[in-house]
């Protein structure tokens, strides 16, 4: 109830049944059963105010145009005023030691219990006010209360604290309990100065599970406890949780529809139309490890934004399977979290397994990855470091023993191979028939797909590693040269040469008529089909990533680590994202998404628009390979050995499938078959 | 080649427009005389052209709203760089900060952005800029935001702000002051989403289109500029609607106007400051419950 901590403590109780009247009356209204609304005035503003901010504490602004959710102070002079002193007793039974919590309907207080002369017994004692102002709705709020406590006497567990007694003194009732020696979880999050440590959450949560079980299976009626945050966990001097703050804790039959409860910012969103089922508990309790883990308190950012903030990026340190169970306790929709906190708890427990937080039963993973078996195999003289074509059934890839390849894709029977004086690191381009792909001979090599012999070649005067691009009747192809080379296609001619300052690795990219390519030396140029250079854009290292754009924007990587989106006509740089580290590799378009991997070994998912990361999939190593999209799912290698497919929209792992060396490739697919080559000299098909 | 003109074909006018046409609904004779106003003239240079309307409205005593529309238009040797930028902020907070707010977040940002862009757009020799569109326009949020926390304590105020540079509009926005692509077939498509908590749940599929409509809590923002520790606007970078209009307009327009008569209100006026002193009548004659904003935005050329 710490929603309503800024009022005047005597306006409480009216602004509480105000304010839940108003919900459901207006709110809510077909489902409202309540009677009690005829006892108000439908006109009260007053729940406008409860979720207006007063700005600045103590002061109170009535906001007329519009009200702003936000975090709420709690504490005032009203509340001290009316609160208990140390010293004074209750009912001649209970000497108030001190205040120990300050919520929404009164004081939480340490006392002593004066029934037990010769120790000293201590108890917590919190008081409710009850300031309705009709005799009548007083009359049925303590009646509650007594019910409520009378409910909460019988249950018995570890994590639930006993209740003693209780009694009800003027306009105040009193609930007498075991007193907690320790702190809420709010206040341990707050003392902490860094992240809490992963296997002490998940030893919480999973005693929270056990708790909410407990209370989920409670006979007649299951109880849902409906307020799970932080402040309402006790973590006791052994460390163990103890579940306090059941004032809201109704008993639930299924179909009712209860009132709109709870704490803004751990509440599901299904809990604002007053329903409450063992499913919001999940939610709240994934909201409370959310904020546990990441310190990032939900009441201060828009409400069921958690898919906005995963707990990993906040805090590296968390395990992806942690993250995980998290995620799905937090699904917006009811239907798609644990279907209960049994099911949540296993997931818990098997995440503990697997981290060691709870014990160390190794995993049992590896069998998934070796049942991927390749279609057909086919092995080379040294390292595959480029990628593959398709052509009319045929697979054509360069290898670093300086042969460019044929292979047919049914089976990789090897058709033929063509020797050139150095290593092919690109992936070929097919036109008319012939194919064009550089070499580290410095030569652009021009091969009919047929027969495999020669057509012509064209001499740079480096060594080449950038593919070629085939567009305007024209070769576009970088060299170390420092040159973007022209090449006629029928003349095997350059039509023109653009130099630049630097080696050119990146492969050039062609539209709105124009050519984009980028440099060793971090230089992204738009060169006109003249050859007159439209723009440029310095980077701050090297762009060895090949460009691709959209209508609008031109998207490429730098060994400076970011990814850059720029105005493909202008080169304004419409927004830069932040990778880890470096990055070699080149990026691919989906819908509105945009993929690429970097030397942190991470493949990004960033959004083409607003340039915010969706997703990242970690490997164990640098990703220097383009992914590939090839339906919903993503494909890319790592220098961990890996291909990796991942469900692109998500960036969840298919599958992965182990080579015996580095994969810097990118892969084809084709068919359901993915094409890719490894340093381990093998070119692998698949199925996608 | 043809290829080659197929994939990437020179932008033309006339076509997008009649062939999406084709694909949707019939239009009327007026619609398509709406679309041939639009794409008979073809100028060669790009430029934009504006509108502005504000109004107090009919049942407040102040004006909260701020709007701020500036137009820059670049032509030669050196290129064709239209630029603009087109801010609307409505305010909100006790003791007149409202109007501080709103006031205070479209002067600083645009001063912001201005001295931000100033080397790049107005000296030589030209040249793109590192920080990005994104990056400058989110700064600018910031420091408004700074500054209303610090002199205008417990105000608040939504923004959406559009900077407009060659044909790309980068969007920064907070609060339920909204952004819209304008199209001569008659389609009005907001761009933003509004930081409000009846929009959370309706997105969130907890409300339907009837209860959001009469949601009690309709005012609720979620985000403010002035208001919460940190501040995170939503900003995207989208493609200048051509043929069509960039509108930005504060909740007294859009919450009493449908999209209906706002695309009539548009196509009916022979000049955009008509057509958004169109929009302002509508919106008063609706009842004029709040102050009302909209800047109107033109790519011609
Ligand atoms: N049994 C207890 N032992 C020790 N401290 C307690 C106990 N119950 C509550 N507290 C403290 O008082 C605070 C408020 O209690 P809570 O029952 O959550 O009241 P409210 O309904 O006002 O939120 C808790 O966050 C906790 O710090
Ligand atoms: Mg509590």
């Amino acid at each position: 109830m710490d929603g309503v901590g800024f009022l005047p403590i005597n306006y409480r109780w009216v602004l509480i049944i105000a304010v839940l009247v108003h919900l459901i009356c207006l709110f809510w209204g077909k489902y409202s059963s309540l009677n009690v609304q005829s006892y108000f005035n439908l006109q009260n503003p007053y729940w406008q105010t409860i979720i207006v901010r007063p700005v600045q504490r103590g002061q109170e602004i009535k906001l007329d145009t519009k009200n702003i959710t936000g975090p709420i102070s709690t504490g005032d002079d009203s509340a001290s005023r009316q609160q208990l002193q140390p010293g004074q007793t209750l009912v001649d039974r209970y000497n108030i030691q001190a205040v120990i919590g300050i919520g929404g309907m009164g004081s939480v207080y340490r006392a002593r219990d004066l029934h037990f002369p010769n120790v000293v017994k201590l108890v917590a004692v919190k008081e409710m006010i009850n300031l309705a102002p009709d005799p009548l709705i007083r009359q049925t709020i303590v009646q509650n209360f007594e019910r409520e406590a009378n409910l909460l006497a019988t249950l018995d567990h570890a994590s639930i604290p006993r209740i003693y007694d209780y009694f009800s003194v003027d306009n105040k009732s009193y609930l007498v309990l075991e007193f907690v020696h320790g702190k809420d979880l709010e206040a341990v999050i707050n003392d902490t100065p860094g992240f809490l440590p992963e296997h002490q959450i998940i030893n919480w949560a999973i005693q929270l599970c056990d708790v909410l079980s407990f209370l989920h299976a409670h006979k007649p009626d299951p109880i849902i406890f409906r307020d799970m945050k932080p402040s309402n966990v006790m973590i006791d001097h052994n460390g163990d949780v103890i579940l306090v703050d059941f004032g809201i804790a109704k008993t639930f039959q299924t179909g009712q529809k209860g009132t709109m409860i709870g704490t803004e910012g751990y509440s599901p969103p299904e809990q604002y139309r007053g329903e409450a089922t063992q499913l919001a508990d999940i939610y709240s309790l994934g909201a409370t490890l959310h904020h546990a883990l990441t310190r990032r308190d939900p009441r201060l950012e828009p409400p069921f934004s958690f898919a906005e903030r995963p707990v990993r990026r906040i805090n590296a340190a968390v395990s992806s399977e942690f993250e995980a169970v998290i995620n799905t306790s937090l699904m917006y929709n009811p239907a798609e979290r644990f279907p209960s906190t049994d099911a949540m708890k296993d997931a818990l427990m098997a995440v503990a397994r697997k981290t060691g937080a709870l014990s160390r039963i190794a995993p049992a993973m590896t069998a998934k990855i070796n049942a991927i078996k390749p279609l057909w195999s086919f092995k080379c003289e040294d390292e595959i470091r480029g990628s593959a074509l398709l052509y009319q059934g045929a697979i054509y890839i360069g290898c670093y023993d300086n042969n460019l390849y044929a292979l047919s894709a049914a089976d990789g029977e090897f058709q033929w191979k063509y020797p050139t004086d150095g290593g092919i690191v690109s992936r070929p381009a097919v036109y008319d028939g012939n194919l064009f792909f550089g070499s580290e001979d410095q030569r652009l090599h021009v091969v009919s797909t047929r027969s495999g012999k020669v057509v012509w070649t064209y001499f740079t005067e480096g060594k080449i590693r950038s593919s070629p691009r085939i567009a305007e009747g024209h070769a576009f192809i970088g060299s170390d040269d420092q040159t973007l080379h022209a090449v006629n296609l029928n003349s095997g001619r350059a039509s023109w040469k653009f130099v630049t300052d630097d080696p050119i690795h990146s492969t050039p990219h062609v539209a709105n008529e124009l050519v984009y390519v980028g440099t060793e030396g971090g230089m992204m140029h738009a060169i006109d089909f003249r050859g007159g250079l439209k723009w440029r854009f310095q980077a701050k290292r090297a762009i060895t990533s090949s460009p691709i754009t959209n209508k609008q924007a031109l998207f490429f990587a730098s060994v400076d680590g970011t990814l850059y989106a720029l105005d493909a006509k202008n080169g304004w740089a419409i927004w830069r994202f932040r990778l880890d580290k470096g990055s070699v590799s080149s990026p691919a378009l989906a819908e509105e998404f945009l993929f690429i991997g970097a030397a942190d070994g991470c493949i990004y998912c960033v959004d083409v628009r607003s340039s915010k990361e969706i997703w990242r999939f970690r490997t164990d190593n640098q990703v220097s390979s383009s992914p590939t999209i090839y339906k919903d799912s993503l494909y890319c290698g790592s220098v961990d050995g890996f291909l990796y497919c991942l469900e692109y929209r998500s960036g969840r792992l298919r599958w992965k499938f182990q080579s015996e060396g580095p994969i810097t490739g990118s892969p084809l697919v084709f068919d359901d078959i993915v094409y890719i080559g490894s340093a381990d000299h093998q070119v692998y098909a698949l199925f996608a | 080649m043809d290829i080659l003109r197929k994939l990437f074909p020179k932008p033309r006018r006339s076509t997008p427009a009649s062939a999406e046409a084709s694909v949707t609904a019939p239009l009327t004779d007026q619609q398509i005389s709406a679309i041939m106003k639009d794409t008979s003239s073809h100028f060669e240079m790009k430029q934009l052209v504006v509108g502005a309307g504000q109004s107090i409205g009919k049942q407040r005593e102040h004006n909260e709203d701020s709007l701020l529309a500036l137009t820059s238009t670049i032509s030669g040797n050196s290129g064709n760089v239209p630029f603009g930028l087109y801010i609307v902020a409505d305010g909100m907070g006790g003791h007149q900060y409202g109007e501080v707010a709103s006031n205070a977040a479209v002067r600083i940002m645009a001063g912001f952005i201005l001295r931000k862009l100033h080397a790049y757009l107005y000296s030589v020799p030209s040249q793109p800029m590192q920080e990005s569109l994104q990056e400058v326009i989110q700064s600018s949020v910031v420091e408004a935001h700074r500054f209303v926390q610090s002199e205008a304590p417990g105000g608040g105020t939504t923004v959406t702000a559009a900077l407009v540079l060659g044909e790309q509009i980068t969007l920064a926005h907070v609060g339920d002051s909204r952004a819209y692509s304008i199209y001569p077939d008659g389609r009005v498509e907001p761009i933003t989403r509004d930081h409000s908590l009846v929009k959370r749940l309706e997105e969130l599929g907890h409300l339907n289109r009837d209860e959001a409509a009469n949601f009690p809590h309709r005012n609720v923002l979620i985000r403010a500029v002035g208001q919460g520790d940190v501040i995170e606007p939503d900003v995207v970078t989208i493609p200048f609607p051509q043929p069509g209009y960039l509108m930005i307009c504060s909740d007294g327009l859009w919450g009493v106007v449908n999209d209906k008569d706002i695309y009539r209100a548009v196509a009916d006026a022979h000049s955009l400051p008509r057509a958004c002193q169109n929009l302002v009548e509508a919106a008063n004659a609706a009842g004029g419950p709040d102050n009302i904003s909209v800047v109107l935005v033109q790519l011609i050329g």
